[in-house]
């Protein structure tokens, strides 16, 4: 019987021929990363393992992120003990200022093809993107993991996603991202593995085919996964030996296969509340807001900054809003500063905070009054996600950018053309 | 395993997120009972005052989704709860119940369940028991990996003895 990719990354390394969804195997892992909301936990809970150490360093990586730099003293403390258990343990710090775990971990070259990744962030598996096995856990196993290299994973059954079709002016992935969510709603695919590709998916550079698979978590995924492209291969300079790229083979089964084309997708808005309540921006324009947001792992990349550049270009941010711009990598900042990029977004009134989860979480960084009405690139919009009482309508970039002009929601293509 | 859980019944709808259970600006706390102490605080302030420990929460579809914060399960144990039982549950949250040791179930039936209900779950049989509305309902239980991890009262003593670490 034929397998998807995700059966085959697992059967490889579980050293078996055929594995199918429901099955439970043990396999080791390639990567591990932990970020500063979930190290102080997991620091805790390895030390409950006495004598143990950890099984291989140089496959391990803290990620300050979530309170970077140190929001407050008892984030500046966790800082300390995190630096300090990983220089005890010879383990890689990506320091606060550098960027949020996804787009670090897939910078500096951890995320590679048919490899099993952890992390500690739900949104770990945007990593599929490079045909990984890429996904979320929680602190305490992963101090179990530090300690064995070794996880638990049932197979899960695999849904096909094919995007067919080109996006249409100041359309972006994002409005992808928020148009599958909508249309899976909240746990349609859960404990599911999505493979997603098509035109679409190959027409599109490795940070936008990011900003998708990371926005497939609110759909419940166990994992996401892409095909392996000249792009994805350029992208981490090539396979290594011993790595093997997996195709799903002709008869792999699917528990179900879906066709989309986005040739004629409209700016997809979702409403607070849910990142799946999407809606197309005509139903939601016109809403007055106090705060526009350009953050997350999955909403501020360097394709975002210069998105939202084009539409703020030669016009000001409406003086009722604050327009918080959070990069995801200081990667991106360089190369926006290069392009002046920046200076085209402070220029129109944007106010820039270092790389870090920032805004998405609700981290200190521009947190919402009750009652305060927020636009935003990042991930969700549960309430109380930015601080109790504040509304999140989550957009593209685009859509977040022309609405900081505008005060209020409004469709992009009003300003950067395209109706 | 020989168990059973007893309790009177919180009720909660669908789709039930982390930040909902324990919000952001809490999750820099890493004592549980600290944890404990804010759970719910946004959604269901009362929570705190009623609930006694071995009480059980039962909920609707997608309990836990959202982000892979630990802090929301761990709240919701160390605030007394034995167990949660909904409809369906987020991977990670459930994944990480098991592993620190909340018990976890699936049921699809949650909507005959009312707040304040004393019910049982016996874990040894499979079956829910609802003392107050006089019903009885089987459940599936957990595949052997999470009996065993549960059993040993999460993944860390799991792990301890996997290892053999003295």
């Amino acid at each position: 019987m034929g397998m998807t990719v995700t059966e085959k990354i697992i059967a490889n390394k579980a050293n078996l021929s055929q594995v199918k969804p429901g099955q439970i195997v043990q396999a080791p892992v390639d990567f591990a990363f932990f970020h500063d909301n979930n190290a102080p936990i997991a620091i805790r809970q390895f030390s409950r393992l006495p004598n143990a150490s950890v099984w291989d360093s140089s496959k391990v990586m803290f990620v300050l992120d979530h309170h970077s730099p140190s929001t407050t003293l008892r984030a500046a403390q966790h800082h300390q003990n995190i630096r300090d258990f990983a220089k005890k343990h010879n383990i890689k710090v990506s320091e606060v200022g550098r960027g949020v775990s996804h787009p670090v971990v897939a910078e500096e070259g951890y995320a590679r093809p048919g490899r099993i990744i952890l992390g500690t962030d739900s949104h770990t598996v945007g990593l599929g993107t490079f045909g990984a096995l890429a996904t979320g856990i929680g602190s305490t196993e992963m101090a179990a993991v530090l300690a064995t290299g070794s996880i638990w994973l049932q197979v899960p059954e695999t849904v096909k996603i094919w995007l067919d079709g080109k996006l249409g002016p100041n359309i972006t992935p994002k409005d992808v991202a928020l148009f599958l969510l909508k249309n899976f709603g909240p746990s349609f695919l859960n404990y599911a593995a999505v493979e997603i590709a098509g035109p679409l998916v190959d027409s599109l550079n490795v940070e936008e085919r990011m900003a998708i698979t990371i926005m497939c978590l609110e759909m419940g995924v166990k994992n996401a996964i892409m095909p392996v492209d000249e792009k994805i291969l350029k992208y981490i300079n090539g396979t290594q030996k011993t790595e093997k790229i997996f195709e799903a083979d002709e008869d792999a089964v699917y528990a179900s296969v879906v066709n989309f084309d986005v040739s004629s997708l409209e700016p997809i808005v979702a409403t607070p509340g849910l990142p799946t309540n999407g809606v197309e921006v005509s139903q939601v324009v016109g809403i007055e807001i106090n705060q526009a947001t350009l953050g997350s792992c999955s909403g501020a990349f360097l394709h975002d900054l210069e998105a939202a550049a084009e539409i703020l270009k030669g016009r000001k941010v409406h003086p009722g809003v604050r327009f918080v711009v959070v990069p995801n990598s200081s990667r991106a900042v360089e190369k926006a500063a290069r392009s002046g990029i920046i200076s085209t977004l402070v220029e129109a009134g944007a106010i820039f905070s270092s790389p870090a989860c920032g805004t998405c979480g609700g981290y200190e960084v521009g947190v919402l009054a009750p009652d305060e009405t927020c636009i935003s690139t990042t991930t969700r919009n549960m309430d109380g996600r930015m601080g109790p009482g504040g509304l999140i309508y989550l957009a593209s970039a685009r859509t977040v950018a022309a609405s900081a002009v505008m005060g209020k929601i409004t469709d992009p293509r009003k300003l950067g053309g395209g109706i | 395993m020989n168990k059973s859980l007893n309790g009177k019944v919180f009720k909660f709808g669908d789709d039930i997120d982390t930040g909902q259970i324990i919000p952001g600006k809490y999750v820099v706390l890493t004592d549980p009972d600290e944890l404990a102490s804010h759970v719910f605080e946004d959604i269901a302030p009362e929570f705190k005052s009623k609930v006694e420990l071995g009480d059980i929460i039962v909920a609707g579809k997608n309990f836990g989704t959202g982000s892979s914060r630990e802090h929301a399960p761990k709240a919701i144990k160390f605030s007394g709860i034995s167990a949660v039982i909904a409809k369906s549950f987020a991977r990670i949250f459930y994944r990480n119940a098991i592993n620190i040791g909340l018990f976890a179930i699936t049921l699809p039936q949650v909507d005959e369940f009312k707040e304040n209900d004393q019910i049982t779950i016996n874990l040894n049989e499979g079956k829910v028991i609802n003392h107050t509305q006089g019903k009885e309902y089987e459940f599936e239980l957990p595949h052997k990996v999470m009996l065993d991890i549960f059993a040993e009262g999460g993944i860390i003593p799991f792990t301890k003895k996997e290892l053999n670490l003295k």
